[in-house]
């Protein structure tokens, strides 16, 4: 089942743009065919099942479509969105179309392969419970040599983060070739392993542009010894994804899933695809963490929203909850969930809200917010490492963190140097635009 | 500016995952922590190693888990035995969410002398 936003032109109904849109995204064409007498289209077509008014905003409606299971290939969410949001978002009665939500049944949800180990099985394999996951992408996003990289990777990791990641943008340039970035990074993080006597990983990003290529890559990652690789989703596409999350399972290495191009597809509140859906999409295709936005950063994502897509990442079963922006209730059955991933200018004075917001199965990733300490990459990542366990310590002791965050911090810096400096340093840092994609109750 | 102190040479860079960047619990701090295991509903477990092993994925259980202990006492009572007979060992209380299948929470609450 699916629930489209949709802005018919002026004059058409809504009965019959609803039937339209069923139509051109399951059976139908623009005309009747001989053909159609050939099979039981009844069985087959989709139906517009409801039609409902869009609260604050008369231009548009949702409608909601019932396909038939049959119509989609097992195990492929490629095929799924072919159908839902393939012709029928150019369809000349519609000025806008957005695909807001889609119900998997849990007999389609059975035939995916999911993420490649789950929420669940790294944390045992990284031995980290009772917190959220720490990690940051190493900046500048482009141009550092393959060793200059490996430093920043290793002070990092020993300065108490538990990953790092490679930006989405670094993939095998002139300036580092993919090889040498491998090599160098594996020795920080072996390095930074034996040191901190903890467990440390790096997202080695495996994204190129063949399928061939990213094998390669993720091969040579594995014969190093990588525990966890990265891909690129969206830019790199379902079919690749669904590919690189069954060699990890194979393989036994974890995949960090980037989603560079998103926002292109779900930022405009009256068309394309909601991020909820991409979010769904990707846990059936496969990967153990999402980037979901971080509520209180640099980039967009109100707090009602991001904790809907989160459960969406997470949960086994979700329930209807329109205030969350979930349209229907989603039974992930036994499938492990993705760590949802809080990164984009996010430093220590967000820590409160982050562990109230995300909890512990998540990851929260510091980049500007390691790197920019005015000590460097480990002191920077101390401060985020002694500020998260001042927080969870906090919380489990009952205290409330978005009041108490200011005495919290406060009292752990003073056993800390390094977490001094960073509050010190980004006192007067703060993101307050206004979402430009809220739910829809709020719009008016 | 500061050094940032840590080396291999150095065996107080060695961690031990959660809470290992703050100093040593209170006794009143680590009753809470112990509360909030408890308020969970997970199943406190006592473990303990020698240091040099602490990053060892498996460590000695002390007995067995407490299963269905909800008594705070009785969970710090197990853990300073579990001390008093391995003093030179770090002790860790982890809460098993046996719904998970994985450990809610792990925390070294006694330190040994490295």
């Amino acid at each position: 089942m699916a629930c489209f936003k949709t802005t018919p032109q002026e004059g058409v109904p809504r009965e019959e743009v609803a039937a339209a849109v069923a139509a051109e995204s399951s059976t139908g064409t623009w005309t009747t065919v001989w053909t159609d007498l050939l099979t039981d289209l009844d069985y087959y077509k989709g139906r517009a099942y409801a039609i409902e008014d869009v609260p604050g905003d008369d231009t548009c409606f949702y409608a909601f479509i019932a396909y038939p299971i049959d119509l989609f290939e097992e195990g492929s969410v490629v095929n799924v969105l072919t159908s839902l949001v393939g012709n029928v978002f150019g369809f000349k009665a519609l000025r806008a179309l957005r695909l807001e939500d889609v119900r998997f049944p849990l007999a389609f949800v059975k035939t995916c392969g999911g993420p490649p180990a789950g929420i669940q099985v790294e944390r045992d394999r990284f031995n980290k419970y009772g917190r959220a996951l720490l990690g940051c992408t190493l900046k500048p996003k482009l141009g550092l040599s393959a060793k200059n990289y490996g430093r920043a990777c290793y002070e990092c990791l020993r300065g108490g983060l538990d990953l790092t990641k490679d930006d989405e943008n670094i993939n095998s340039q002139p300036f580092m070739r993919w090889r040498d970035r491998f090599g160098y990074v594996m020795d920080a993080i072996e390095k930074a392993e034996v040191e901190t006597g903890e467990k440390k990983g790096h997202y080695l990003n495996v994204t190129a542009p063949t399928v061939e290529e990213m094998y390669k890559r993720a091969e040579y990652a594995k014969e190093l010894g990588a525990p966890i690789i990265m891909h690129d989703y969206l830019t790199g596409g379902f079919t690749a994804n669904t590919s690189i999350a069954n060699w990890c399972r194979d393989n036994g290495i974890l995949l960090h899933i980037h989603r560079a191009m998103h926002a292109v597809i779900d930022r405009n509140p009256h068309h394309g695809i909601h991020f909820r859906v991409l979010a769904k999409c990707l846990r059936l295709s496969g990967g153990d963490h999402l980037h979901s936005g971080t509520v209180v950063g640099k980039l967009e994502g109100d707090r009602e929203p991001t904790l809907g897509w989160i459960d969406c990442m997470r949960d086994s079963f979700i329930k209807e909850d329109r205030t969350r922006g979930i349209f229907f209730d989603q039974d992930f059955g036994s499938m492990p969930g993705v760590f949802p991933v809080a990164s984009g200018g996010i430093h220590v004075w967000h820590m409160p809200a982050l562990v109230n917001i995300f909890g512990d199965d998540a990851c929260l990733q510091f980049g500007g917010g390691t790197l920019g300490h005015p000590w460097g990459n480990a002191s920077g990542a101390a401060a985020n490492r002694v500020a998260l366990e001042a927080c969870v310590e906090a919380r489990n002791a009952g205290r409330e963190l978005e009041k108490e965050g200011k005495e919290i911090l406060t009292a752990a810096a003073k056993h800390s140097p390094e977490l001094e400096a960073a509050m010190e340093t980004w006192k007067e840092i703060k993101f307050e635009f206004d979402t430009v994609d809220k739910i829809d109750a709020v719009h008016k | 500016m500061q050094d940032y102190k840590s080396s291999l040479s150095n065996t107080d860079s060695r961690k031990f995952e959660t809470f290992s960047y703050l100093p040593t619990f209170s006794d009143e701090q680590l009753r809470k922590q112990v509360q909030y295991i408890v308020n969970k509903g997970w199943n406190p477990s006592i473990e303990h190693t020698e240091p040099e092993n602490a990053s060892d994925t498996y460590w000695y259980m002390w007995k067995l888990p407490l299963f269905g202990e909800s008594d705070v006492d009785v969970i710090i009572k197990e853990l300073e035995a579990c001390r008093a007979a391995h003093p030179n060992n770090h002790v860790r209380l982890l809460g098993l969410d046996n719904f998970a299948q994985c450990a809610g929470t792990s925390m070294v609450v006694y330190r040994a002398k490295t």
